[in-house]
């Protein structure tokens, strides 16, 4: 064998002259061991001896291929002793193999004083995903220590033959990286990638040499390996997405754009998830192993006059009793500054989770709408009607042939539709009438929503006149009143808007459009009248004779505090001391009058409000859809109309209504969470059920839409509308984190004349002094002012620069019409 | 998706399915392609049998795959879409091209289809929106420009195993 092997590599050394650049023979297809299965792919000649790559290895000679053009391989038999007298070859690699096997590969032109290289090559298989990976390159360079290997012939490379070399590799990893993108069939690519990675195997340990070969060769060991790394975990993370199946089976039988909601409802999972590990790690978690346990101090115990019915789960259901004395509410929370061994900091923590939930969600959901908008290239483009119509209106993922006739006849009447208004020219008859329609129509909605929000302010008025009656008196109507009409104010009024909307007789996306946005003012307005009604109650309920203002609360803490010290003083039976310097009497917390706590009872507000819009919303479902199903379905036979064509017939899935349901509750979650650190974990609990339900009812109860229109140019407005609604909860959360003190008897922020206090008083104690100079510095309204002008400014120059370039677009696209024209 | 692919080859040459063809009949009961109107053309496309009748095999199923997966970038869908919808594969969409695109959109049935009159208007304006160089034919370069300002292409050219 070593004497065939020197052999060669004479006749090599003669032949390098004549080496090729586009040809280089080389090993077996690395896809191939990735396969792990032998394919027999003609190209390959069938033979499959060098499947022993894959386990052991020969020490025999490897096989020579040589490619020229797509799907040839001509292979040489490295049995053969004249292995390397191919005439019609170009290229020869020689390979030796000493213990195990050893690969050289001589290298083209330009070359021909280099020596070669020697590298112990080992093609490990690869474990791949279904798509062909370009990168894949595994190998342990190693020297062969071998005697006859003709080490010494290494030459001195030139510097520019260096570079040169340089640049050839950098091309052949571009040229592998964007493999993938090439619409060539799969055997060309295969094949190129071949050819290039043997390139680049080859100089990179040329480029390495005299430069600390080994730890260049290292490097080089370790970056594959970390792209191998990367990839299986590429692979793992795309397993790991929940409910893919599930989601795939609605496309296939809906449509993209019902799937669409699924895959909204999946995302907004992955946030709650992540504001739920957040509220959950940072601040529940510390409390309840670390914080003063339950029944040590005042605010953490049932008072006694609920303790009877503390624990009954209606009590608990309402979250009250033991659920609001609990980590679940704000009031709970201690203002000890650190608790537990681990020197925790809970009122840091907790305004910092505040702070951070909403940075964070802030931060997500403008990340998406960017891509989204990179997505959607430029807007609304009507120029080319007809042939997107023609070519992109077929939903490939549709696997169902109702589906598919649904899609059929949808896209027939749309072709028909578009030929017809583009042959006659709208005539406006009637465009008075109409006109005078959708003012019409307008101003019902208007009213409609103001009839919603007075309805509101009414009934929360009118629980708050229960309450100081004494929930007792009143059923179960009574006391859920506010959460149940907001609820059903949700269902009913989005059909009323579709009523009044044909009134109007707009373009169905218009009226999408007008419709959603309806709906949406509806459920705005629905909110904040809610929120103005708690903030009215609130100060209701702070004090129960004073007139309304919220700066009573101070003369309230006043009169609770006094009125605590006179309970104190009746405990030592004498006279108000005037310094109580007697030593503290050992009160159970239960009986130690409370102050009020109006950052819990918020906090309960929301919950409750989830709560009930949860049910509300299964119900719905159930009712809606389910029933309605099993009634034309069953009933079909002994009615007297065609159920199923007529009236009521089988349910579309409501996209638009679903969507906005779910924005806006994620709206209130984020204007809930700083007062109930629960409700995350809520809502994750909430959207897990939900999307399991939502898929069931889908699959059994609707049908498809039979107007199947696209979801994708809606989904930024959705986007649109989730930033708009975070903003707009956090406004009130933010306004009472500055401007409303805490209560003075509740919460981790109780004491302080400010919740934001909290942030002072850690840079004073925690930091080192310079710290807190340096923040007192940059905190400087004169810092300030530039920053803010110099953002300003940038504002205004992107925003410039970006218009010129929609011009500048503009420009060419008119162009491309004029040349288009001639 | 080897799973898959082995799973339509019959029992006997499960064994050595990285080596077999998977004939068109039984491609085409694939759920993803059963409802797709283009499936004759999207299997004649992909596949690289010499005897022309259609068949695939293990890496042909993968180029198809790959092409529809998410990942693919919009010029390689716009590439193979071109070539799916070449009926007579001469390189350009001309105006029979077009009228069979149109009659495979428009489903099986006779009543869906479009009038001779509706369907001349139709391919006009086809023509005049998408044909730059006014040669009467779609080539790719007007096609890849046409379908990459649609926002909706990418995600409808779209199959998900």
């Amino acid at each position: 064998d070593g004497s065939d092997v020197d052999n060669e590599e004479s006749s090599a050394a003669e032949n390098d002259d004549n080496v090729k650049g586009t040809d280089k023979g080389g090993k077996k297809t690395t896809p191939r061991t990735r396969r792990g299965r032998g394919r027999g792919r003609g190209r390959h000649g069938g033979e499959e001896d060098e499947e022993d790559e894959d386990g052991t290895r020969r020490a025999g000679h490897r096989r020579n291929r040589n490619r020229r053009g797509r799907g040839r391989a001509a292979e040489n038999e490295g049995n053969d002793s004249d292995g390397g007298a191919e005439k019609d070859r170009k290229n020869q690699t020689n390979q030796k193999s000493k213990e195990d096997d050893g690969d050289e590969e001589d290298e083209k032109g330009g070359r021909s004083g280099k020596g070669k290289n020697e590298k112990k090559q080992d093609k490990k298989p690869d474990k791949k995903g279904k798509k062909e990976k370009a990168n894949k390159k595994k190998k342990d360079k190693k020297k062969s220590a071998s005697g006859s290997d003709s080490d010494s012939e290494e030459e001195p490379i030139t510097e520019e033959e260096l570079a040169k070399l340089k640049e050839e590799v950098e091309e052949k990893k571009k040229l592998i990286a964007t493999l993938r993108n090439k619409p060539w069939k799969m055997k060309k690519k295969l094949s190129v990638l071949k050819e290039a990675q043997l390139f680049v195997e080859k100089f990179e340990g040329a480029l390495g040499k005299g430069k600390g070969k080994k730890f260049y060769a290292y490097k080089v060991m370790m970056t594959k390996k970390w792209m191998k790394f990367q990839r299986d975990f590429e692979n793992f993370k795309t397993a790991c997405i929940p409910w893919e199946m599930k989601i795939k089976e609605i496309e296939s039988h809906f449509g993209s754009s019902v799937a669409s909601y699924f895959i909204f409802l999946r995302w907004m999972y992955g946030i709650n998830m992540i504001l739920f590990g957040l509220t959950f790690g940072l601040v529940m978690v510390p409390e309840a192993l670390m914080g003063k346990p339950y029944g040590s101090l005042p605010r953490k115990t049932v008072p006694r006059a609920e303790e009877a019915t503390a624990m009954n789960f209606a009590t608990l259901w309402d979250f009250s009793g033991f659920a609001q004395y609990s980590v679940l509410f704000y009031g709970y929370y201690n203002n000890q500054r650190t608790i537990g061994w681990l020197k925790f900091r809970m009122p840091l923590s907790y305004f910092l989770v505040g702070v951070g939930t909403i940075g964070y969600s802030f931060m997500i959901v403008i990340r998406t709408m960017a891509k989204n908008a990179n997505d959607d290239g430029g807007g609304d483009d009507t120029s080319f009607n007809f042939s997107w119509k023609m070519f992109t209106s077929w939903d490939y993922l549709i696997g169902n042939p109702e589906t598919a006739d649904n899609k059929f006849a949808s896209i027939t009447t749309s072709f028909k539709e578009a030929i017809v208004e583009e042959q006659e020219s709208r005539k406006e008859e009637n465009i008075h009438l109409t006109r005078f329609l959708r003012v019409l129509a307008n101003f019902l909605a208007l009213c409609t929503l103001a009839g919603s929000g007075y309805l509101i302010f009414f009934v929360v008025r009118r629980s708050q006149k229960f309450a100081l009656e004494g929930l007792e008196n009143y059923g179960w109507w009574e006391r859920n009143e506010v959460n149940m009409v907001m609820s059903l104010l949700g269902m009913f009024c989005p059909t009323l808007f579709d009523v009044i909307s044909s009134l109007e007789n707009y373009h169905p996306r218009i009226a999408l459009r007008w419709q959603l946005g309806r709906i949406f003012a509806l459920f705005l307005g629905n909110l904040y009248t809610f929120i103005i009604a708690l903030m009215d109650e609130i100060n209701l309920k702070a004090r129960y004779l004073l007139p309304f203002t919220i700066f009573n609360m101070y003369l309230e803490e006043k009169i609770v505090k006094y009125n605590m010290t006179i309970w104190e003083a009746s405990l030592y039976n004498g006279t108000i001391p005037e310094n109580s310097t007697a030593p503290p009497i050992e009160v159970d917390p239960a009986d130690v009058p409370r102050g009020p706590c109006w950052e819990t009872m918020v906090g309960q507000e929301f919950v409750r409000l989830t709560v009930s819009d949860t049910m509300t919303t299964y119900i719905t479902i159930l009712i809606g859809d389910f029933l309605r199903a099993v009634f034309v379905r069953f009933f079909n036979y002994c009615w007297c109309w065609d159920l199923e064509y007529g009236f009521p017939s089988y349910s579309e899935f409501d996209i638009s209504g679903n969507v906005l349901g779910l924005i806006f509750n994620q709206g209130m979650i984020w204007m809930g969470s700083f007062y109930a650190p629960c409700l995350p974990a809520i809502n994750v609990f909430r959207l897990h059920t939900s999307m399991y339900l939502q898929c069931w009812a889908v699959m059994c109860c609707n049908v498809p839409q039979e107007r199947v229109f696209k979801a994708s140019r809606s989904n930024n407005f959705y986007m649109a509308m989730l930033l708009f609604i975070l903003f707009l909860s956090t406004l009130p959360a933010v306004y009472t984190i500055v401007s409303i003190p805490p209560s003075f008897d509740c919460g981790p922020f109780s004491g302080k004349t400010r919740m934001f206090e909290v942030i002072s008083e850690t840079l004073e104690h925690d930091f080192p002094s310079w710290f807190g100079k340096v923040f007192g510095y940059a905190s400087n309204p004169g810092l300030i002012l530039p920053f803010i002008l110099l953002m300003v400014l940038s504002i205004y120059y992107l925003n410039a620069t970006s218009k010129s370039y929609k011009e500048a677009n503009l420009e060419l696209k008119k162009k491309l019409q004029s040349v288009r024209n001639r | 998706a080897y799973k898959r692919f082995s799973e339509l080859l019959p029992k006997e040459e499960r064994n050595n399915a990285c080596s077999a063809r998977v004939p068109k009949s039984q491609i085409l009961t694939l759920p993803e392609l059963r409802a797709n109107p283009f499936q004759h053309r999207i299997c004649h496309v992909f596949s690289t049998s010499d005897d022309g009748d259609d068949s695939m095999s293990f890496e042909d199923f993968l180029d198809m795959l790959s092409v529809f997966s998410d990942s693919a970038t919009s010029d390689i869908k716009s590439h193979y879409a071109f070539r799916i919808f070449d009926f007579d594969d001469d390189g350009t969409l001309d105006r029979k091209n077009l009228e069979q695109l149109v009659n495979c959109l428009t489903g099986q049935g006779e009543e869906s289809r479009l009038s001779t009159a509706e369907m001349e208007q139709l391919i006009q304006n086809i023509l005049e929106e998408s044909d730059i160089d006014k040669d009467g034919t779609i080539n790719l370069s007007e096609f890849q420009h046409v379908v990459s300002r649609s926002p909706d292409f990418a995600s409808s050219f779209k199959i998900v195993l």
